[in-house]
C-alpha cells in the first residue's frame, strides 16, 4: 500500500511538472498569435512599412517560444500510456477523440500555415500571408480547446456509458462532451489568459526597450496592440472565471470549498478575499479554519450560485450530504458515506458481472449490469476507505486560488494603466516615474506566468483524489510500477524541461537585445 | 497560394512546395538554431525516452484488446 502511495505521488509530480512547463510555452504562443495577427492586419490595412517591421519582430519572439515549446506535450501522452495505464484504458475513446482532433489540426493548421507565416513573405501574396497568420493563432487556440475539452471530461465525465465487458467508457455523444458547461468555460478562462499573458509580454519588453532608450515609435505600436488584447483578454478572464465558479459550484462543490477554506457552509456566505489558513484545522476537528482574514460578505454565495442568499456547502456539509434552500431549509444530498457504500456496490458489480459473463449466466449479468448502472456515478468512491479520503490538499488548492485572485486583480489594474499610457506617450517621456513603470511591466511578466500556473493548481489539485471525478481515484488509475522508476523518468524531465526553459528564455532575450539594436521602422536590413 | 520565384516557373505543385520550405529553411538566420533544438527535442523524447522509459504499459502486459480488458478489470478490482 505504501508502495501505491509513493507511485501515486510520484507520478502526480511527473505529471504536475511536465505539465507546467509545457505550459509555460503554450500561453505566449496563444496570445501573442493573436496579437501579431492584429499587426498584421494593420499593415495590410495601411501598408505602412513600420508596422510590418513591429509585426515581424514579434513574429521572430512568436516563433522561438513555439519551437521550443513544440512537442513538450507529447511527454504528457507517453505518460498516459505508461504511468496511467489504468486510466487510459478505462476513458477509452472519450479521451483519444479530442486529443486525435487536437493533433489533426495541430499538425495540419499550424504546421501548415506557421511555414507559410515564416517563409512565405516574398512568396505569397500579403492577402494570403495575412490569411495564414490568422490560420495560425487559429489553429493554436482550436488546439488548446480540444486538449481542454479532454481535460473538462476528467473534471466533469459526460456523454459517455460505461462497458463492463470492456472494461471501457464509451462515448454517447461527442457534443456532450465537446459542449460541456465545464468545457465551454474551461476554454474561455483559459485561452483568454493566455491573451492577458502575451500583453503583459509586449508591455514588459516593449518597456525593457524604452529604458534603453532603442524604438521608441516601435515600442508605443507594440503596446498599443499589446495593452489592448491584454487588457480584454483580462476582462473576459475575469468574467468567464464567474463562469468557471457557477459551473464548480455545481459540478465540484469540493474543489469551491477547499478553494475557500470553507468547512462549514450557510447560506449569504461570506468569500475570504485574503486569509490566513489555521495549520491545525482538520476535517475531525472544531478549530477555527482561519487564523485571519478578510471576508466579503455574500461574496461566495453570489459568485457560486449569482443568488446572495444561497448555500454553499463547506468541506463537512458536502462530506455529510448537507446542504440548504435559499431559504435555510436542510435538504439532504448523498453523504460521502453513502456513496463509498454505493461504491462498493459498483465495483463488486463489476467482479459479479465478469463472473457471470465467463459462465455464462445471463440472469447473473443482467442483474450485475443493473447494480452497476445504478451505481456507476459514485463508482470511484468504492475506493475510498473513509470521507476524508475525497478531501483535496486545502493549504494549496486555497493559496494558489488566492493569489491567482490577486494578481489577476493586479493585472487588471495594469493593463489597464498601460493600455491608458500607450495613447499617452507624452506622459510616458516626461514623467520621472517612467523608469519604475518600465520596471513594473518587466516584473510584471514572470508575475503572470506565476498567475496562470496557480490556475492550473487551482484546477487540479482542487480535484484530487480523482482522476476522473467521483469514478476514477488516482490509486486505481495508476500503472503497476515501482516508485523508483517513475522517480528516474521525474529527474530526466526535470532536467530536460529545465534545459529547454534555459534555452527559451536565453534565445528570447538574445532576438529581443539584437533585434532592438535595429531600426524598426523599416524592414531594410 | 504562389509560392514561385525565378526558376520554378512550370514544375509541379510537390517540387514548388519542397522548393518553398527548402528555400525557407536556407533563409533562416535563428531559425536555424531552433531547428537543431527540434530535432534534438524529437530524438530525445521518441527514440530515447520513448524507447527506454515509456513503453506502453499494458501492451507489455497483454497483446490484444480482451486480454487487456482482463488485465485491467483485475487491475481495477483488486485494488
Amino acid at each position: 500500500m505504501e508502495e501505491l502511495t509513493h507511485v501515486v505521488d510520484w507520478s502526480r509530480a511527473q505529471f504536475a511538472l511536465t505539465a507546467i512547463y509545457h505550459w509555460l510555452f503554450v500561453p505566449l504562443t496563444l496570445g501573442l498569435g493573436v496579437i501579431i495577427a492584429i499587426m498584421e492586419t494593420i499593415f495590410y490595412r495601411t501598408r505602412d512599412e513600420k508596422w510590418l517591421a513591429t509585426t515581424k519582430f514579434w513574429m521572430t519572439i512568436f516563433g522561438v517560444n513555439f519551437a521550443i515549446g513544440v512537442a513538450t506535450g507529447i511527454i504528457l501522452e507517453f505518460e498516459f500510456g505508461t504511468n496511467w495505464s489504468n486510466y487510459s484504458w478505462f476513458v477509452g475513446d472519450i479521451f483519444g477523440a479530442p486529443l486525435a482532433v487536437e493533433g489533426i489540426l495541430a499538425f495540419f493548421m499550424e504546421s501548415t500555415f506557421i511555414a507559410v507565416m515564416f517563409f512565405g513573405w516574398n512568396r505569397v501574396s500579403p492577402k494570403f500571408h495575412l490569411a495564414a497568420t490568422w490560420l495560425t493563432a487559429i489553429g493554436a487556440s482550436i488546439s488548446a480547446l480540444w486538449i481542454l475539452v479532454a481535460n473538462a471530461w476528467m473534471q466533469d465525465p459526460v456523454g459517455c456509458t460505461f462497458n463492463p465487458e470492456t472494461m471501457r467508457n464509451e462515448m454517447t455523444s461527442f457534443w456532450a462532451v465537446a459542449t460541456s458547461p465545464m468545457a465551454l468555460s474551461k476554454v474561455l478562462h483559459t485561452v483568454l489568459s493566455a491573451w492577458a499573458l502575451a500583453g503583459v509580454m509586449v508591455v514588459g519588453v516593449s518597456g525593457w526597450m524604452l529604458l534603453r532608450n532603442r524604438n521608441a515609435d516601435h515600442c508605443y505600436r507594440s503596446l498599443k496592440v499589446g495593452a489592448w488584447v491584454g487588457f480584454i483578454g483580462i476582462v473576459l478572464t475575469a468574467i468567464s472565471g464567474d463562469t468557471s465558479a457557477v459551473t464548480v459550484a455545481e459540478r465540484q462543490p469540493m474543489k469551491l470549498a477547499a478553494m475557500e477554506g470553507l468547512y462549514k457552509g450557510s447560506n449569504g456566505q461570506e468569500i475570504v478575499a485574503f486569509g490566513i489558513l489555521n495549520p491545525q484545522k482538520t476535517v475531525d476537528n472544531d478549530e477555527d479554519p482561519y487564523l485571519m482574514k478578510i471576508a466579503i460578505p455574500y461574496g461566495l454565495s453570489i459568485l457560486a450560485n449569482h443568488d446572495p442568499q444561497s448555500f454553499v456547502p463547506g468541506v463537512n456539509d458536502i462530506i455529510d450530504g448537507i446542504s440548504k434552500t435559499p431559504e435555510g431549509k436542510p435538504v439532504n444530498t448523498v453523504s460521502y458515506a453513502e456513496r463509498i457504500a454505493n461504491g462498493k456496490k459498483a465495483k463488486e458489480a463489476v467482479a459479479a458481472y465478469h463472473v457471470a459473463l465467463q459462465k455464462g449466466d445471463n440472469v447473473a449479468k443482467t442483474e450485475a449490469e443493473k447494480v452497476l448502472q445504478d451505481n456507476y456515478k459514485h463508482f470511484g468512491y468504492g475506493y475510498l476507505d473513509n470521507p476524508q479520503e475525497a478531501v483535496p490538499n486545502i493549504p494549496l488548492t486555497f493559496y494558489t486560488f488566492h493569489l491567482m485572485v490577486m494578481v489577476g486583480g493586479y493585472l487588471t489594474a495594469f493593463l489597464f494603466v498601460a493600455l491608458v499610457l500607450a495613447y499617452k506617450r507624452e506622459w510616458l517621456e516626461k514623467a520621472k516615474w517612467a523608469r519604475w513603470w518600465h520596471w513594473l511591466a518587466i516584473a510584471t511578466i514572470p508575475l503572470t506566468y506565476l498567475c496562470s500556473a496557480c490556475g492550473w493548481i487551482v484546477a487540479e489539485v482542487g480535484r484530487q483524489p480523482w482522476t476522473i471525478q467521483d469514478l476514477m481515484p488516482n490509486k486505481v488509475a495508476i500503472s503497476d510500477l515501482s516508485a523508483g522508476y517513475v522517480q528516474v523518468t521525474f529527474w530526466v524531465f526535470a532536467v530536460i524541461f529545465t534545459a529547454l526553459l534555459i534555452a527559451d528564455i536565453s534565445i528570447i532575450m538574445k532576438q529581443i537585445s539584437v533585434k532592438s539594436k535595429q531600426d524598426l521602422n523599416t524592414v531594410n536590413h | 497560394m504562389n509560392p514561385e520565384k525565378p526558376g520554378t516557373e512550370g514544375a509541379n505543385i510537390f517540387k514548388r512546395v519542397f522548393l518553398f520550405y527548402r528555400d525557407g529553411f536556407r533563409s533562416m538566420t535563428v531559425g536555424r538554431t531552433l531547428w537543431a533544438i527540434i530535432a534534438v527535442k524529437l530524438v530525445v523524447f521518441f527514440l530515447i525516452l520513448r524507447w527506454l522509459f515509456f513503453p506502453n504499459f499494458l501492451s507489455l502486459q497483454a497483446d490484444d484488446d480482451d486480454r487487456k480488458a482482463a488485465y485491467v478489470r483485475e487491475q481495477i478490482t483488486k485494488r
